[in-house]
């Protein structure tokens, strides 16, 4: 090698390549263990991989902007993974259909509490105004609630962050949350992850059971529509 | 494999069409679900539809394919907490706070409605 070391770090730290071979060997270290783990909720590989990306990019300097010209590759599939939640639901469809009344009534008691829970919680802290309308819509996927958040002026980045975080929490807590309130319907259980904390909430459904994943994926797209109705009306009779 | 890639690359490519075109207030992806779930529900009736992709399980293991690693795809959007560690500094245990306490009121609202109705609809059936 005829360059320095340091040169080839400036080249390939500025490389797509660097940064999406990173998120991808560190996720598969962190969902390693959490299959090691037998899937314990505070192994959960999204908030594991996260911090420690996080940090490697503080110690080596390196942008976000720089880190999602890599990760954007992997970013990107959300969509069409939302697309594939088709064929689940597809072979499942007689359970669904025959559960579509306590889903739908669910659907609005859900979306509704979640809205209003983190609007009226987020006043109560008394946190600034903007912070609460980017926390707003944080039970939707990334990219609905990143353009509610645009739609109301507030902030998009901070709506995202707002999204994993809940998305994070809610795939650690419903498993323990739900043993303890009794319900042993995993289309109900599923069903609440999906609507409450997205497709982070459906990822951890799918690894506990095939029927809650199904149910989880439905509650996540139809969440995304009912509030994206829902924000702005809640905003302008709840925040002052 | 790859037909079936294309093939839901092209229900969310529709879907987005749709949803800027007429300004509809959903998602892209969520309208390109709902047509993939037309397509598979079609293929049943119509034996014309069930060729390429739409036979021999192709759409169905590339979307387990996809729906295997979900979690991975989030990982880049988390990684932009980086960007809002002033904002976690100073407002970061209330946010959290009140993102927790929301997420577990939600998922209890949701789950126990759930269940509410559905028995009071097996009561009525029995």
């Amino acid at each position: 090698m005829k360059d320095n070391p340091f040169s080839l770090w400036v080249y390939l730290s500025q490389s797509p390549l660097l940064w999406l071979t990173v998120t991808l060997l560190v996720y598969a270290g962190t969902d390693a263990v959490s299959l090691a783990t037998r899937r314990h909720p505070f192994a959960n590989p999204v908030l594991h991989a996260m911090w420690i990306i996080g940090a490697f990019l503080l110690l080596t300097g390196t942008s976000y902007t720089t880190y999602f010209a890599g990760a954007q590759f992997v970013h990107f599939l959300l969509g069409p993974a939302t697309v594939a939640l088709a064929v689940p639901l597809y072979e499942n469809r007689k359970r669904v259909v025959a559960s579509v009344v306590p889903m739908l009534v669910a659907l609005v008691a859900g979306s509704v509490t979640a809205v209003v829970s983190v609007v009226l919680l987020a006043e109560l802290a008394g946190l600034p105004r903007d912070v609460v309308l980017s926390l707003a819509p944080k039970s939707v996927t990334a990219g609905v609630a990143m353009g509610i958040a645009e739609s109301l002026h507030a902030d998009p980045s901070l709506a995202a962050v707002a999204v994993i975080l809940t998305g994070i929490m809610g795939a650690i807590i419903v498993t323990p949350l739900m043993n303890r309130t009794g319900v042993t319907d995993y289309r109900a259980r599923g069903f609440a992850a999906g609507l409450a904390a997205h497709g982070i909430g459906t990822a951890r459904a799918f690894q506990v059971d095939e029927i809650a994943g199904v149910f989880s994926g439905i509650a996540m797209s139809l969440n995304a529509l009912v509030t994206s109705f829902l924000v702005p009306l809640a905003v302008t009779l709840l925040v002052r | 494999m790859l037909a079936s890639l294309g093939l839901i690359l092209l229900c969310q490519l529709i879907g987005e069409v749709v949803v800027h075109g007429l300004g509809l207030p959903l998602p892209g992806p969520v309208l390109g679900l709902l047509l993939l779930l037309i397509l598979l529900l079609a293929r049943d009736r119509f034996s014309l539809l069930a060729r390429g992709p739409l036979c021999n399980d192709g759409v169905e293991t590339a979307s387990r394919g996809l729906l295997a690693h979900l979690s991975l795809l989030f990982v880049p959007a988390g990684v932009g907490v980086v960007q809002k560690l002033d904002l976690l500094a100073s407002h970061g245990i209330a946010i959290i706070l009140v993102l927790a306490l929301s997420v577990v009121v939600t998922l209890l609202a949701t789950v126990l409605t759930f269940r509410l109705v559905s028995r009071l609809l097996k009561q009525q059936d029995a």
